[in-house]
């Protein structure tokens, strides 16, 4: 998606389904490798898709702490879930990539970067939350010092079609954290759902070209009120909060809390929180050698701070306990990303809760650690 | 952040920082028990000329297959041909490149990192302590304070080492002893024949005469407890917080703040540091398990 350039303040337009329907031949012609949500095991994920059959028509997802299910619901919408255990970092910022290549020759070591093109891909369904993630990887990845070049290639061609929730689950807490429900900004097209089609608003060239290449008609007023009313829906279902006053100082000036111990004895260290976060980005560096050892590959992964060894130094372990490992995670997130980044690492998507096998909830951790202030 | 406390160098940087350089073993000079300096030259002219640090800067070196390192600058800045790094022998990469030769190749890449403030010392006494392989990272400090040595007052180095034996840069040493750096060693254990003191570094602190403590800027680098120590020492002796620089040390797989290894409270020592002044760390540093 790209800044800068806005698309005349367009008013906004609908989008039947059946014109919806040939959004993906439209983004094939323009070259776009479309990523959406589809059903795979049981969960809602993000991946390859390349027709309407691929989206999960008629499927929600029930969340809980700890507990993630599919349900059927009683109409055929498309986008009638809320965020699965993927986001988009995933293919901005793989969980494997090679970042160099080294070659033994006659006159030493030669070093290059690796041979690759970046994809250029269409992201739809892309929620309010995951907005503001995109936003936040975009801080780390390219407005610091250095810029990582495989995400600035990656992100620099991406298309964001973003969908607005039209519901919320009970682990949702975006409104907390001034992320969503609601799309406002980052994206090149913002589609609302309602039964028929969609109200989509327009905000870039690029987002225009792919609505050029479709029948609209101007939306409505009732059917911008129908928009408005189907979001206003996700609004009041978000149950979860975070009191975020002064957190960064609150968590800073708790490292000692007794809460650490008590939340170490649920904590099984398991790395799934920060899999599952959008805005998560660690990652560490491995040799890959072929057989002769005279071509080799430095490989990054996605690395987790609760993986034991990821304070590795000296020939011992900085944090060398989970107590210490949560601390990290939990304050980085939410306090020392703020300092670092100028915006918290939290978008209240409420993955990591969903998806910790215990059902640790950070949102409880910080109202205990606020409760008994040491 | 808070880059206000050190200056960054990263004027060198590379578009893709993650590709190294090709670097080249000129000469190999052992020094101590699983020590030595490594003199490399870049292989590609362009870069060895656009090629400067500042002291107390790092670089990545790289063994394809073993993986890569931080190891700082041990050379002096103003003649970066003579690009030195004393290495520890401390485990794979480490081990890699112990068993290297002189014209073999590695990658390299940097510099990186924030360097000893240089401007706080103008005109007044620096007292620099160094624990171990804490030295090397002082060294380039040693060459350019004496290199413009009227520009300083007193200058101090106080030095511990495990043993007598495993004190690093000998002969240099008295040179820089003849051209005004008074020096004061500790080691931990000392051989039959050793006359000097036996303690820890922070004792040659408390036993320093005619110590001006608002006169004086001093930076440290060793291990953390070393430092906390020395800081705790100087502090006591009528120093603050805000006259005193560390060099810290973390686990890192980037150096270019994007792998999240090396954090250290809201601080990632490969960019932010590794020198810190000690007000801006400390906080973080004394907490356990940080
Ligand atoms: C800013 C900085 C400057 C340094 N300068 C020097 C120097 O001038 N001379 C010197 O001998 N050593 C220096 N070190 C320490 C040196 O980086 C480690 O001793 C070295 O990385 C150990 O690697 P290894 O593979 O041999 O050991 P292993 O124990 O096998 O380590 C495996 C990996 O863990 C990481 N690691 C382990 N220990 C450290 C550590 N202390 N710091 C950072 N990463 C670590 C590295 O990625 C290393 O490749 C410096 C460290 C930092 C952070
Ligand atoms: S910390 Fe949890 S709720 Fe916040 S962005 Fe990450 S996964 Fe979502
Ligand atoms: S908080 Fe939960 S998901 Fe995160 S590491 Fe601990 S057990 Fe795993």
């Amino acid at each position: 998606m790209s800044e800068g350039l806005q698309a005349a303040n367009a008013p906004p337009c609908f989008l039947s389904k059946e014109q919806f329907a040939k959004l993906f031949k439209v983004l094939r012609a323009l070259e776009y490798d479309v990523i959406g949500p589809t059903i795979d095991q049981e969960a809602i994920v993000y991946d390859r898709i390349s027709s309407i059959d691929d989206l999960p028509r008629g499927w929600t997802d029930i969340q809980e702490p700890g507990k993630y299910r599919l349900e059927k619901r009683n109409d055929d919408a498309l986008f009638g879930y809320v965020v699965g255990p993927h986001s988009w970092k995933q293919n901005l910022f793989p969980p494997v990539t090679t970042l160099s290549v080294a070659d033994r020759t006659d006159e030493g070591w030669q070093f290059s970067e690796p041979e690759q093109d970046a994809p250029k891909f269409a992201f739809l369904g892309v929620r309010a939350c995951e907005l503001a993630a995109l936003k936040i990887q975009d801080r780390v990845f390219l407005e610091g010092p250095y810029i990582d070049p495989q995400y600035q290639g990656r992100r620099n061609q991406a298309l964001v079609i973003a969908v607005n929730c039209t519901q919320a689950a009970s682990t949702c807490f975006c409104t907390s954290m001034k992320t969503g429900p609601r799309c406002k900004a980052g994206y090149d097209l913002a589609l609302t759902e309602l039964p028929e089609g969609f109200v989509v608003e327009v905000v870039t060239p690029q987002g225009e070209a792919v609505i050029n290449a479709l029948e609209t008609q101007i939306a409505t007023e009732e059917n911008q009120n129908q928009a408005e009313a189907a979001r206003q829906q996700a609004v009041d279902q978000i149950t979860r909060t975070m009191d975020t006053t002064d957190i960064r100082d609150l968590l800073m000036s708790n490292l000692e809390h007794p809460q650490w111990d008590d939340v170490a004895e649920r904590c099984l260290s398991c790395t799934n929180c920060t899999m599952v976060c959008p805005t998560c980005f660690c990652s560490s560096v491995e040799e890959v050698s072929d057989l002769t050892g005279d071509h080799v590959e430095r490989e990054r992964q996605w690395d987790s701070c609760f993986n034991v060894d990821f304070s590795y130094m000296n020939g011992g372990l900085v944090r060398n306990s989970i107590r210490n490992r949560y601390r990290q995670w939990m304050t980085h997130k939410l306090a020392t990303w703020i300092d670092q980044f100028g915006t918290s690492g939290c978008v209240g998507c409420g993955r990591c809760i969903t998806w910790c096998p215990v059902g640790i909830d950070l949102t409880q951790e910080v109202a205990a650690i606020r409760e008994k202030q040491t | 952040m808070n880059s206000s406390c050190a200056t960054g160098e990263t004027s060198n940087a590379q578009p893709n920082p993650w590709v190294p350089q090709t670097a080249r073993i000129r000469e190999i000079t052992p020094e101590v028990d699983n020590v030595a300096t490594y003199h490399l030259t870049l292989v590609d002219p362009a870069a060895a000329n656009a090629y400067h640090f500042q002291p107390g800067q790092f670089n990545m070196l790289y063994v394809p297959g073993a993986g890569e390192s931080a190891i700082s600058m041990s050379g002096d800045p103003d003649s970066p041909e003579t690009l030195a790094h004393t290495i520890r022998l401390a485990g794979n990469v480490t081990k890699s490149i112990s068993e290297m030769k002189v014209g073999d190749t590695l990658g390299l890449r940097g510099p990186f990192g924030t360097s000893w403030p240089l401007e706080a010392c103008k005109g007044r006494d620096v007292i620099l302590v160094a624990g171990g392989i804490g030295l090397p990272p002082l060294r380039p400090l040693i060459y350019r304070l004496l290199a413009e040595r009227q520009q300083y007052g007193r200058l101090h180095l106080l030095y511990g080492a495990r043993s007598p034996d495993m004190r690093l840069y000998t002969a240099e040493r008295s040179l820089w002893s003849e051209r005004g750096l008074e020096l004061k060693e500790t080691v931990d254990r000392s051989n039959p024949g050793w006359l000097g003191n036996v303690g820890v570094v922070p004792l040659l602190l408390e036993r320093l005469e005619s110590f001006e403590p608002k006169q004086t800027t001093m930076m440290i680098c060793g291990p953390e407890l070393m430092m906390r120590f020395t800081a705790r020492t100087a502090m006591q002796r009528g120093m603050t917080a805000e006259q005193i620089w560390v060099s810290t040390e973390r686990n890192m797989q980037c150096a270019v703040g994007l792998c999240g290894h090396c954090q250290l409270g809201p601080e990632f020592i490969c960019k932010d540091g590794p020198i810190f002044r000690y007000d801006q760390i400390s906080p973080y540093f004394k907490v356990e398990g940080l």
